[in-house]
């Protein structure tokens, strides 16, 4: 392996990076303000901060995809220029995405090999094979390397995303929010080989999160950033998730979650009958499944990813059709068109905004009009659209739900994630809501957002909508949910209701054991 | 947006002109990049030129004088525009909703050959207002019919657009040589064949003043039309999140399907309008005179605007005058008249790859797309 070869005996040995005033200015918005931070060689490095605060500029400065307006960047002590992701890699820093970048019709081994800079144009599949088998004795990671990738599960695919780096020979990973599509269990293997290897000194990572639970487990560091300003560092060791989230918020009061009134004896509201569907490669996704909401109540769907919770959400909001089955709502038929979505008044959103529920083109005032644009008074008459009173729309959903973002003409596409999640989330549950169909609404939020959200679902209940929730967060349906149904192989192989059953029960349901 | 003030550096007092300042900048870009991407061939051009052993200062000199130097070329440069207008209006319309559509050709034949089939009964009796007006509707219609049919199978079987809008052109063209060499051939004509003429006094005339015909005024007003149906109606709105993200779109309810054959026919109807007026304006009937490659032309147009109605005008004009000035060069420069589809091909070819630079100038960098 050329690449392997091309560098000293030794190279693979853990750097240290350090940033120096690092400012980054997107016209008006300075979204980085003079940070300087230290990431000590070989150890894990843990960068928390709200939804918006800059953790994915700074990031993206270091890995050369943006240029800083000022400061720099120091590896092992001596200054570098990134003017580009290439010099990032030449100088052993990779980077691993909240997304995947694998090419999904390919398998492990062909991934790895063509990912490298210097693929010959024909390949000796042979040779190439050896050399990768020697290469992944020597690490941690094991991956099936003959099995196309979209046969993967998602923990063992953000396992080659990571080989595919310590592959190229990177020495200082960047993982933005790299546990955001796994299981606590795939997150905890994932991320103990990744400490197991800081330890040995052969690797410096430096990781993104939302989540307490892994800065403690894993960190030996951490820098906190907030509205674009370094405010605080230290050892994790001597520092309590109390202060941790304080450095992150300040003193701002997080939203408590909301009270869950009483109900009894609600009419039946969503009612899905016999639903069958394939999947993309047209295998069975979903098999009968019957699932009843009632006013006022919130059914929770748990389940590992991929049983076929995402295919239950398209069909649900119009982007799959079923091969059978039938949904009703207040016992007529509904078919997921404009016009019942407005007549029964059905909301809904779920996980990658971008990908799901916003044109990322399109201006934030604009994605916020989706579900209002050919309504008074956004249309005061038929077919006519008014800019003025859209952006008034959108003026007080930003202001009502927090959304941080430059101006209502922003491309929705240029804010956080975080940010994208709340301008949609304003858009589906501003409105008066009947019913509320949410997948996973809380992926990538900061805890104060989360706990926003989670009210804002719960005050919705108690209004008396019906609420069907999908989430691969078990805490999260244990939070929220009345009634708790399991989906395991396109089937809902258990429903009970919340008190009278526990963790351990729908666990179990799960793991396929019923 | 009681938020947006507590971004650090973000004084509110000049934040209202650094953001227009920014905008300023942001927009540039679709200017800045396409006249880099025109220079960028008019170099490549030349050195085409040099190496037939021709001068490009001459020849850039005679485009200049062919196309737009005296008031007898700016006529010829308008004339051509006004077909170029109507078939780039037949690309962007559908590229607005992600599809791309090359086959506007072929609704112009189909919608020229439609307009001049009905004429023939009508001719004897018809007043001239009143057979213009049917021969327009027939154009219309015939146009929209052929262009909705590939957003048709595009919807409903998931047939490829752009093929599909390519063979239909084909069968476009066989369709007209079919008619017009057999049964609707004028006998009386025996040189090329051609449907029965309209007549001298049914044609469309001119603006006053000029020898520009009326087409001219039409293409603009439904540019500035279709402008309005794109950004200011709830329709336009509604193809404009269909082509931003399909499964956004979808996850609103929005009629996707129908969306696409309508975007389609109002494609197809312009491009039709567009072969009506070489009908009744120029050659008053029906022949192979109406595979000009407008509607290729077209394509080159709109991709140039970038699939803005109100900027397609201006580009129009810009490749009707290059147009225009072919017979001049061939004549000045012993080059053959194809010389100038040379450089229109070369202009396409740099503007396809010129769509990959928007975001990745140093200039722009910072704003851009990452990844
Ligand atoms: N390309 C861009 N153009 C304009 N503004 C941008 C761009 N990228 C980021 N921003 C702005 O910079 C700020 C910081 O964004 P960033 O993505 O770094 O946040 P983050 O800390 O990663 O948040 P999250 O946890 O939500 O992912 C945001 O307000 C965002 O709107
Ligand atoms: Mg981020």
């Amino acid at each position: 392996m050329a690449v392997l070869q091309s560098r000293p005996e030794g190279a693979r040995r853990a750097i240290g990076l350090e940033t120096i005033g690092m400012t980054k200015a997107f016209g008006p918005l300075v979204a980085l303000d003079d940070v300087s931070i230290r990431v000590r060689p070989g150890s894990f490095h843990a960068l928390l901060g709200e939804n918006g605060a800059g953790k994915s500029t700074l990031v993206k400065c270091v890995m050369g995809f943006y240029q800083p307006t000022s400061g720099s960047a120091l590896v092992n002590d001596r200054e570098v220029s990134i003017p580009n992701p290439k010099a990032a890699h030449a100088l052993g820093i990779g980077m691993v995405y909240q997304h995947f970048t694998l090419v999904p019709s390919l398998t492990a081994a062909e991934n790895l090999v063509i990912s490298r800079a210097d693929t010959p144009a024909v390949i000796d599949w042979a040779k190439e094979r050896k050399a990768l088998e020697a290469f992944l004795e020597t690490t941690p990671f094991k991956v099936p390397l003959d099995m196309p990738v979209s046969g993967l599960s998602a923990g063992e695919k953000q396992k080659l995303e990571i080989l595919k780096q310590l592959y190229l020979d990177q020495s200082f990973l960047i993982l933005d929010e790299p546990t955001s599509v796994l299981t606590p269990d795939e997150a905890d293997e994932v991320l103990g080989l990744l400490r197991g290897m800081t330890e040995a000194g052969e690797l410096t990572i430096l990781m993104i999160t939302h989540k307490f639970r892994e800065v403690t487990a894993y960190a030996d560091e951490v820098t906190v950033l907030r509205r674009g300003r370094m405010v605080g560092s230290g050892k994790v060791s001597d520092l309590s998730i109390d202060d941790m989230s304080r450095m992150m918020i300040g003193d701002t009061a997080i939203r408590e979650s909301a009270a869950r009134k009483a109900h009894s004896g609600e009419p039946l509201k969503l009612e899905i009958a016999g639903l069958f569907a394939d999947d993309d490669e047209e295998l069975p996704a979903l098999e009968a499944v019957n699932l009843k909401v009632r006013c006022g109540e919130i059914l929770g769907i748990a389940g590992v990813s991929g049983n076929g919770q995402s295919e239950l959400i398209q069909v649900l909001s119009g982007q799959r059709l079923p091969s059978d089955g039938r949904i009703f709502i207040d016992g007529k038929p509904y078919e997921p068109e404009r016009k019942l979505m407005d007549s029964f008044k059905v909301f809904g959103f779920s996980e990658e905004p971008l990908r799901n529920a916003a044109v990322p083109r399109m201006s934030v005032a604009e994605n916020m009009a989706f579900r209002t644009f050919d309504k008074v008074p956004i249309s005061p008459f038929r077919g006519w659209l008014s800019p003025s009173p859209m952006l008034k729309k959108a003026r007080d959903l930003i202001a009502a739900y927090r959304v941080k973002t430059p101006s209502t003409e922003e491309p929705i596409e240029n804010l956080s994630g975080g940010n994208v999640q709340r301008a949609i989330l304003a858009r589906e549950i501003s409105g008066e809501v009947e019913v509320l169909i949410v997948a996973n609404p809380c992926f990538g939020l900061d805890f104060a957002s989360v706990a926003e959200i989670r009210a804002q679902i719960m005050d919705q209940r108690n209004r008396g909508a019906a609420v069907l929730l999908v989430s691969e967060d078990l805490d999260e349906i244990l939070e929220l949910a009345d009634t708790v149904a399991v989906m395991s192989e396109g089937r809902i192989t258990y429903t009970s209701p919340m008190d009278r059953t526990d963790r351990a029960t729908i666990g179990h349901a799960m793991a396929g054991h019923h | 947006m009681a938020e947006t003030a507590d971004f650090p550096g973000l004084s509110s007092s000049v934040s209202g002109l650094r953001e227009w300042g920014d905008r300023l900048r942001r927009s540039s870009e679709f200017i800045v990049i396409p006249v880099l991407a025109l220079f960028v061939s008019g170099i490549l051009f030349s050195v085409f030129l040099l190496a037939l052993g021709k001068s490009p200062a001459d020849f850039f000199s005679l485009v200049w004088r062919g196309g737009f130097g005296t008031s007898f070329s700016w006529q010829n440069t308008l004339v051509r525009s006004a077909p170029l207008i109507l078939t780039a209006l037949c690309v962007a319309i559908p590229a607005r909703l992600g599809l791309v559509i090359i086959g506007g050709e072929g609704a112009l034949v189909l919608g020229g050959f439609g307009a001049a089939a009905i004429a023939i009964p009508m001719v004897p009796w018809a007043p001239t207002p009143v057979l213009l007006g049917v021969m327009a509707l027939a154009s219309i219609v015939c146009g929209g019919i052929w262009i909705g049919l590939v957003g048709a199978l595009r919807h409903y079987r998931g047939v490829n657009e752009t093929i599909s809008s390519l063979l239909l052109f084909y069968i476009a063209v066989s369709i007209l040589n079919f008619f017009v060499e057999g049964a609707l051939r004028d006998p009386s004509d025996p040189n090329k064949p051609s449907t029965m003429p309209i007549g001298r006094d049914n044609m469309i005339g001119m603006i006053p003043g000029t020898d520009v015909h009326w087409g001219l005024v039409v293409g603009i007003v439904l540019c500035v039309l279709l402008y309005l149906l794109m950004n200011r109606t709830t329709f336009g709105f509604a193809a404009r999140i269909t082509g931003g993200n399909l499964r956004a779109a979808q996850a609103q309810g929005l009629p996707v399907g129908r969306l696409m054959l309508v975007s389609c026919a109002i494609a197809g109807a312009c491009a039709g309008l567009a072969g009506f007026l070489e009908v009744a304006a120029i050659h008053g009937k029906a022949n192979a005179s109406l595979i000009a490659g407008y509607g290729f032309t077209g394509i080159l147009v709109s991709f140039l605007a970038r699939h803005n109605p109100l900027v397609i005008v201006p580009v129009a004009v810009f490749l009707g005058g290059i147009a225009a000035s072919g017979g001049l060069v061939q004549r000045r420069m012993d080059l053959p008249d194809a010389t100038v589809l040379v450089l229109q091909g070369l202009i396409f070819l740099v503007i396809l790859v010129s769509e990959t630079f928007y975001g990745r100038l140093p200039f722009y960098r910072s704003k851009g797309e990452i990844s």
